[in-house]
């Protein structure tokens, strides 16, 4: 009897809860199944198009140079124009970004012109690619006299970064928590000292994780570089040089039917590319929270 | 009473005096015209109930009620008898003069070298050989250099708590202050740790003024020279420690040590 009591305690506070524990089972299990597919789709999509080009990932296939426009030899002008792309971006995005979201965080209350600026990197976030491409196009391009070139595609995906990047290292530095601001003052430090002795180094993991996914869509886009680094083939001299990326590379191989093989075999190197960004991501975080765990 | 508030002073040399001192937050008077004296090379407590504005009064000294919007102060606290509130009155210096620790130990996460070094930094120095002499001296006099001078360049986050507030009293005290400010500095340690802060604090004792607020009323028994009670934003009384424990003048001190009130 008194076993059966405890029992029944145990059960939960609802004891003519029964229906209700039946709904818990099936929404776990509906949850279940959501993360179970989610991981699906990923797993099929990497192992399709790594079963059809990684095969391809030889040493001539990535150090070669293309011939018949693609249809036969290798990438290495366009591994060579997307990392410098990337690179080159990043190098625009991440200080404008990462100084945005100082401003935002240290040196405004709340107002309409704080408001006015998230609102506006929020709208940025909200903008379709290709509008990106085209106002790169119609500026950097044309109006500016810059050409299809690293130039312009760099500036135009910096300008699709900065949202990714103000809103994370935004949040990285709310994250700081405001006694170690207190501290760093009754220290005697002025505010600017308080930023970047104590704030940015305590936001650093977070802020360079944002960078480092914002840099992982970078790789990725097609869209707004096929306008602005144009499709160039040959290795770049200088960052006034067209570029084709690996996206681009893809993009013009499998819609002009080229070679779906060598389709293929980019879109694997592009794939491991992005998988790699993104492991050194969380290795960073990893590295990071280890250290700050107490790594003595 | 006024006598009993001035009697340390006339023992030894004040460092800092609080005179008719309020303290507003928008237009409720959170201290109400404090006169005290803390007096050099020795140790005051400042006890009262929860909300009596101790902290309040700790860190109006070092200006820290500057950053909360809406506060505005009357009368004056003197540091080496100039008032700190007056406008010719460098934050960074005052700051540096007079050091603070607070109730959770503020280890930032950096390495237990720049943890200590930042201090010093923020004041001016950045030669290497200077800041390295500040960080060991600083280490020393809390006695944990022995402990971790071979792991200066490990994160401060991987020592213990009760060592954490070692080191940020170590870079309270790496700009050589006058005054030490401590909110409640043993609440986040256990009763070993606790411990040996006050040892530290008695050290300490020898070359600063310490001001240290708590709410553990057998702390301040224990670790001070003089106690400051507090109730509702006013002082109640001030004395040796030992005599305001032992034999308080006003009832709602004896009431409040016997554990009747707050």
């Amino acid at each position: 009897m008194a076993r059966d009591a405890g029992r029944g305690e145990s059960h939960g506070r609802g004891a003519p809860g029964r229906p209700k524990k039946r709904s818990g089972v099936l929404g776990v299990a509906l949850v279940r199944a959501s993360a179970a597919l989610a991981v699906a789709i990923l797993v099929f999509i990497v192992g399709y198009i790594m079963l059809r080009g990684a095969r391809l990932m030889t040493p001539r296939f990535l150090f070669g140079s293309p011939e018949k426009m693609g249809r036969e030899g290798g990438i290495f002008p366009s591994i060579v124009g997307t990392v410098v792309l990337t690179l080159s971006s990043v190098a625009v995005a991440a200080p404008l970004g990462i100084g945005t979201a100082i401003f935002l965080t240290e040196y405004t209350r709340e107002g309409l012109f704080s408001r006015i600026v998230r609102f506006g990197t929020e709208s940025l976030a909200g903008i379709p690619s290709i509008i990106f491409g085209l106002f790169g196009f119609l500026f950097f391009v044309i109006r500016l006299g810059m050409g299809w070139s690293i130039l312009s595609g760099s500036l135009t995906l910096a300008a699709m970064m900065l949202p990714t990047i103000v809103r994370t290292s935004e949040e990285a530095l709310r994250s700081v928590p405001d006694i170690y601001k207190e501290t760093a003052y009754a220290l005697g430090a002025s505010r600017w000292q308080t930023v970047t002795s104590v704030v940015l180094p305590a936001a650093m993991p977070g802020i360079i994780t944002g960078v480092i996914l914002a840099m992982g869509r970078a790789i990725g886009e097609t869209a707004a570089v096929i306008f602005t680094a144009g499709s160039s083939l040959r290795l770049p001299k200088s960052i006034f040089d067209s570029v084709r990326t690996l996206p681009v590379h893809f993009y013009i191989l499998a819609r002009e039917g080229i070679s779906f093989e060598n389709a293929y075999g980019t879109a694997a190197v592009l794939i491991t590319a992005v998988l790699l960004v993104n492991l050194a991501a969380y290795y960073v975080l990893y590295r990071v929270s280890k250290r700050r765990a107490g790594g003595i | 009473m006024k006598e009993a508030m001035e009697k340390p002073s006339s023992q030894v040399k004040a460092k800092v005096v609080a005179r008719d001192f309020r303290l507003y937050y928008g237009d409720f008077m959170a201290l109400k015209g404090l006169n005290a004296a803390f007096p050099d090379r020795s140790i005051t407590a400042i006890i009262g109930p929860s909300g009596c504005g101790k902290s309040t009064f700790l860190r109006s000294i070092n200006r820290m009620n500057d950053l909360i919007k809406g506060t505005r102060v009357e009368g004056e606290i003197l540091y080496e008898g100039k008032n700190v509130y007056d406008p010719s009155v460098d934050l960074t210096w005052l700051r540096s003069r007079i050091g603070m620790v607070f109730q959770r130990p503020v280890a930032f996460p950096l390495s237990i070298y720049d943890n200590v070094a930042c201090a010093p930094r923020v004041q001016g120095i950045t030669k290497k050989s200077e800041l390295d002499e500040i960080v060991e001296w600083s280490l020393r006099s809390v006695g944990l250099w022995d402990e971790v001078k071979d792991d200066l360049k490990k994160s401060a986050l991987g020592l213990s708590l009760g060592n954490q507030q070692k080191l940020c009293i170590a870079r309270a005290i790496s700009t050589n202050p006058e005054v030490i400010l401590l909110d409640e500095p043993a609440s986040a340690l256990d009763p070993i740790a606790t411990l040996k802060l006050e040892d530290l604090m008695w050290t300490l004792r020898e070359k600063y003024c310490l001001v240290i607020v708590t709410h553990n009323m057998q702390q301040a028994a224990r670790a001070s020279d003089y106690t400051v009670f507090m109730l509702g934003g006013e002082i109640v009384e001030v004395g040796p420690t030992r005599q305001v424990f032992t034999n308080p003048k006003d009832p709602r001190t004896e009431r409040y040590i016997t554990g009747k009130l707050g």
